[in-house]
């Protein structure tokens, strides 16, 4: 099992709620499997993709990323668990303004020390990212920019892929070709994919669906 | 994993090169002007230390008379007594306008020698006994001395020593007095033995020797007495130690004014840098790595920066040497080597300051980045929230430190607390400058009815947090600037008013020697014209040097005469011989008041009838009446004297005197020459403080460029709001000119009140405890102005390359603010 939730929950403070953002969340994710997670704006998508990703702490519950509980974990545990086990594929980017963009696919990889020079470069090739590896961030429209978070994040073969609304910026054509090639390279290196998204039609294609509203996973 | 997290986070720079440069460039001046104003100190007080050594050796445990001079039948008396003893004959030697102090010592007696000329100090010179002995004689002197020897001497065997202080020179005594014609004269006997009469000789005299036994001091005539070593010469070190610390104050003052700029500019890196840490940290960087990562690079950057100081303070100092060297020989009478001197602890202190400022300029942005939650979006406007919520707390801390600073004032006396006074009321007013800017700009906004003036005050207060270092920074160096501007022209207005009263006789006449003065005075006096003779006698207080001249009783003193207080009767009651007239500075030094008496050698007139004005004089001056002066020390020389002339005379008197006389045309000075050679020594003195005070604004400036062209990524989503609704951008770029001089503007008068107060403090504080006088404030309105409209200046130039940017910025780049792409 690569992610493993059990009851978690969740409080935001001045949320405003009078609730849990997450009230007693719990699912399971197996190596080469995806999941879509939906939910209204404000439901608490990202936030639970957040404490999958080992950004944040949570209430109670645990969570077991590749067989380790988050919960306890100091600081510097949760850095090596981002490092070597997590990608996440931020819903603004997050690429590097200053690196060009071959060094911001190669970034996370060389962080957790297994750079693959073939491994860029397919994936460079797959993304259409080729001719455009020696541009900087501000000479990207934002759906080339959307395309090097994602390659970034394929390049460290993780054991998890988060991904936060990673296709919003495309259209409807390049949406499909990267979900697909996100997928094939999930099937590949047999990870796991946990994707959020406003799309019902994007969630279909992946093999599960969840809807999270009020704090509570459908 | 550091060497790509490293590489990520140099990568910035790359893409930021000018904050990069601001960076260095705010660190190098920094160090620049620090170590520049360290170098000159550490020059001097080498100087010093180099000059006390030496004189220390010529300063044991010696028999003197307290007031006058020993004969040379005392030193036989002594001898025949059993005394070892070696004689010092001192004095000024004069000729042709120039003028050299002398040190006559008896090279076959003194042990001394072989310690102060080792061989090697004098180019091995093995016939240094022979030269030194016979005729025509031979001076000892530092090679750079020789340059300011009156012609006269250079027909003498000159040897040059290192281990002589500048502006000395030693010979025989035998050849010291027949220059100063002090055939008879002796300054002191410096003891050889450890007792007293029937000791043996000892080569270790000096100042660690046991004095006589109480009987052999008994038997000592009436007017000799045993001065112990070490107290004849006052240590330079003392007399100059607060022109170093006004040089340090300075100097620290513009460290700091670097140190906004290097603030300014590691907070904004650091903000700006936010949403990369944030994903670094996201991508699994440990955050202690990321810090240790961040440290080395401002560590690197610092030493880089600082290298590129002190190369540049290195060559700023050697520059400005020479300058300080003829302040510190013209205003305190003590000599420093004019070329500069490299030395490892000055390198190695500029480095240490240099990385102590980094860390304290870095210490801020790395505690908000330890405070940063991973999560938190990157906000290019939070820090300028946090800052504003902070002025608040910053304008407290500006008004306890400046109630410190007056505390301190009325607790702490002389020098440090006029220094703490300054330092609490200048960082303090600092400190309340972004308060006091944001009311301000607050209440115009609020008077305020045109919409786009509303949008110009409420966009300058957007951008107070990110200019407000810059801006304390621009007020003190303006306040600097009007404070020493005003302390020093105050200095030149009184010092010309008192060059005025002082040089009032038309006509000064130098002559070879005392037959010669005076028979041209007879002559002179035949003539049917005034000759005022300058006659003085030079002796040691307990306050240190002192000069006590005799005046002849004339109109020209009393109508002119410099007094800052006096008794009405004072000039009859000098006349009649029953007191003296002292300078401010030995007053003070000896806490006189009119009517109180000076401690001065039986015979003398003591109680105080005046004090008067003594500009630029480092020693104590007096005056009696010459009656008196010649009562009491009847051997005087009369070689000068002062003449006063109808104007039109003048030149024929001049050439009467050469004829006549043949006294050389150098020896003749007439008043006009003579107050513009004293003007360009006072003008000489006060290049350091221009040149600093200069250096200064100039740094200050460069803060507001740097801060301006720096800011200018987050003015964008600012201006594009206003531009989209119908603003043009050339209306944006003159807006944009029009509020960077609005800010500077109001800094500028807001440092005016400061500036005040800072010469106030120099002027009456400082000055009274660093040279022992108080000058009067004077007000130079015209200069203020001038100021403000440099500081004006500065800040439309620095506003400028931004302004052009906004005014030829494509519309797409201003889009972009309303997309994701930014």
């Amino acid at each position: 099992m690569v992610l493993s939730i059990s009851n978690v929950s969740k409080t935001l403070p001045n949320s405003g709620l009078g609730r849990p953002i997450l009230d007693q969340v719990s699912l399971q994710l197996s190596a080469g499997q995806s999941l879509a997670l939906t939910g209204e704006s404000g439901s608490g998508k990202s936030t639970l993709l957040h404490l999958v990703g080992a950004l944040d702490g949570f209430d109670s519950g645990e969570i077991h990323l590749d067989g380790i509980p988050l919960s306890g974990l100091q600081e510097a545990a949760r850095a090596a668990l981002r490092r070597l086990k997590v990608s996440i594929v931020f819903q603004q980017f997050n690429i590097i303004p200053s690196l060009d963009v071959a060094a911001n696919i190669a970034l996370h990889a060389k962080l957790a020390g297994r750079y693959d020079a073939s491994l860029q470069a397919h994936l460079a090739d797959r993304l259409g990212l080729s001719a455009l590896l020696s541009r900087y961030p501000e000479q990207l429209s934002g759906g080339q920019q959307q395309r090097v978070a994602i390659a970034r994040a394929l390049a460290l073969r993780p054991k998890l892929l988060l991904a936060d609304e990673p296709t919003g910026n495309l259209d409807e054509d390049s949406s499909d070709a990267v979900l697909a090639l996100m997928l094939e390279l999930v099937q590949e290196s047999d990870s796991a994919l946990f994707l959020v998204t406003h799309s019902p039609r994007i969630a279909a294609k992946l093999d599960r669906q969840l809807h999270l509203s009020g704090g509570k996973l459908r | 994993m550091m060497r790509a997290a490293f590489h990520t986070l140099l990568s910035y720079w790359s893409r930021h090169r000018f904050q990069l440069f601001a960076l260095v460039a705010g660190l190098a001046l920094a160090t620049t002007l620090w170590s520049a104003v360290q170098a000159i100190n550490g020059q001097a007080r080498q100087s010093y230390a180099q000059a006390q050594d030496f004189l220390q050796q010529l300063d044991g445990t010696s028999l003197v008379s307290p007031g006058g001079s020993l004969h040379l039948s005392d030193y036989v008396t002594l001898k025949r007594q059993g005394w070892k003893l070696t004689p010092v004959l001192e004095g000024q030697y004069r000729n042709a306008g120039q003028s050299i102090d002398l040190i006559g010592i008896d090279v076959l007696t003194s042990p001394q020698v072989a310690r102060l000329f080792p061989a090697e100090s004098l180019g091995g010179d093995s016939d240094f006994l022979r030269g030194i002995l016979h005729e025509p004689g031979g001076i000892v002197l530092h090679p750079e001395t020789e340059k300011l020897l009156p012609s006269v001497l250079k027909e003498m065997q000159i040897f040059r020593s290192e281990a002589v202080p500048l502006g000395l020179a030693v010979a025989d005594i035998s050849l010291v007095s027949r220059l100063l014609q002090r055939p008879d004269d002796l300054s002191r006997l410096i003891l050889l033995g450890d007792t007293g009469p029937g000791a043996m000789p000892s080569a270790d005299s000096g100042a660690d020797m046991r004095p006589p036994d109480t009987r052999a001091l008994a038997s000592l005539p009436a007017h000799i007495k045993l001065a112990p070593g070490g107290t004849a010469r006052m240590n330079p070190g003392t007399l100059t130690e607060s022109f170093h610390l006004n040089l340090t104050a300075f100097g620290f003052l513009s460290f700091i004014v670097g140190l906004f700029i290097v603030q300014g500019t590691i907070g904004l890196a650091m903000e700006q840098r936010r949403g990369l840490l944030r994903t670094l940290r996201c991508l699994g960087l440990p955050f202690a790595q990321m810090i240790l990562i961040l440290v080395v690079e401002i560590t690197l950057i610092a030493v880089a920066s600082a290298f590129i100081g002190l190369i540049l303070g290195y060559f700023l100092a050697a520059s400005l040497l020479p300058g300080v060297a003829a302040t510190l020989s013209g205003l305190y009478g003590a000599e420093v080597s004019g070329a500069l001197s490299l030395q490892p602890a000055w390198i190695l202190s500029g480095l240490a300051m240099t990385l102590a400022g980094a860390s304290l300029a870095s210490a801020h942005a790395f505690y908000t980045l330890w405070k940063l939650p991973i999560l938190q979006a990157p906000s290019t406007q939070a820090r300028g929230q946090r800052l504003l919520q902070s002025y608040t707390a910053w304008a407290a801390a500006g008004i306890g430190l400046s109630l410190g600073g007056v505390l301190a004032l009325a607790l702490v006396e002389g020098l440090i607390g006029g220094f703490m006074f300054l330092g609490g009321v200048m960082l303090g007013a600092a400190l309340l400058l972004p308060y006091v800017l944001w009311s301000l700009l607050g209440m115009a906004q609020a008077r305020t009815r045109a919409p786009l003036m509303q949008w110009l005050w409420a966009d300058a207060r957007a951008q107070l947090p990110g200019l407000s270092l810059a801006l304390m920074a621009l007020m003190l160096a303006l306040a600097t600037n009007i404070g020493v501007g005003t302390m020093v022209s105050s200095f030149r207005l009184t010092f010309v008013d008192w060059l005025d009263q002082r040089l009032a006789a038309d006509l000064y006449v130098t002559t070879l020697d005392d037959a010669q003065g005076a028979e041209v005075q007879a002559w002179l006096s035949q003539q049917g014209l005034t000759v005022l003779p300058i006659r003085s006698k030079e002796m040691q207080h307990s306050t240190g040097q002192l000069k006590i001249y005799g005046l002849r009783d004339d109109e020209l003193y009393r109508n002119n005469w410099p007094m800052i207080s006096a008794r009405p009767e004072a000039w009859d009651l000098l006349v009649q011989g029953r007191g003296v007239l002292v300078s401010e500075q030995l007053a003070r030094r000896a806490d006189l008041q009119l009517g109180a008496h000076i401690d001065l050698p039986a015979g003398w007139p003591s109680e105080i009838l005046g004090i008067y004005a003594d500009y630029g004089n480092p020693h104590g001056q007096a005056m009696v009446s010459l009656p008196q002066l010649l009562k009491n020390a009847p051997d005087v020389d009369n070689l000068r004297f002062a003449l006063r002339l109808d104007p039109t005379q003048v030149k024929q008197v001049i050439n009467m005197l050469q004829e006549r006389f043949e006294i050389p045309r150098e020896n003749i000075t007439q008043k006009d020459l003579a107050k513009a050679r004293s003007m360009a020594v006072f003008d000489q003195t006060f290049l350091i403080t221009d040149a600093l005070k200069l250096l200064t604004l100039a740094v200050a400036s460069f803060a507001i460029f740097t801060s301006l062209a720096t800011l200018w990524n987050q003015r964008l989503p600012q201006l594009a709001p206003v531009w989209a609704m119908g603003v043009r951008r050339r209306s944006l770029a003159l807006i944009d000119i029009l509020r960077s001089l609005l800010m500077a503007g109001l800094t500028a008068l807001l440092a005016l009140p400061l500036g005040l107060l800072l010469s106030w403090a120099l002027l009456v504080v400082i000055n009274t405890a660093a040279f022992g006088w108080r000058l009067p404030v004077y007000l130079f309105p015209m200069n203020w102005l001038a100021l403000v409209l440099l500081a004006l200046l500065a800040a439309g130039l620095a506003a400028l390359l931004p302004a052009w940017r906004l005014f030829r910025i494509s519309p797409s780049e201003l889009l972009k603010v309303f997309s994701s792409e930014r």
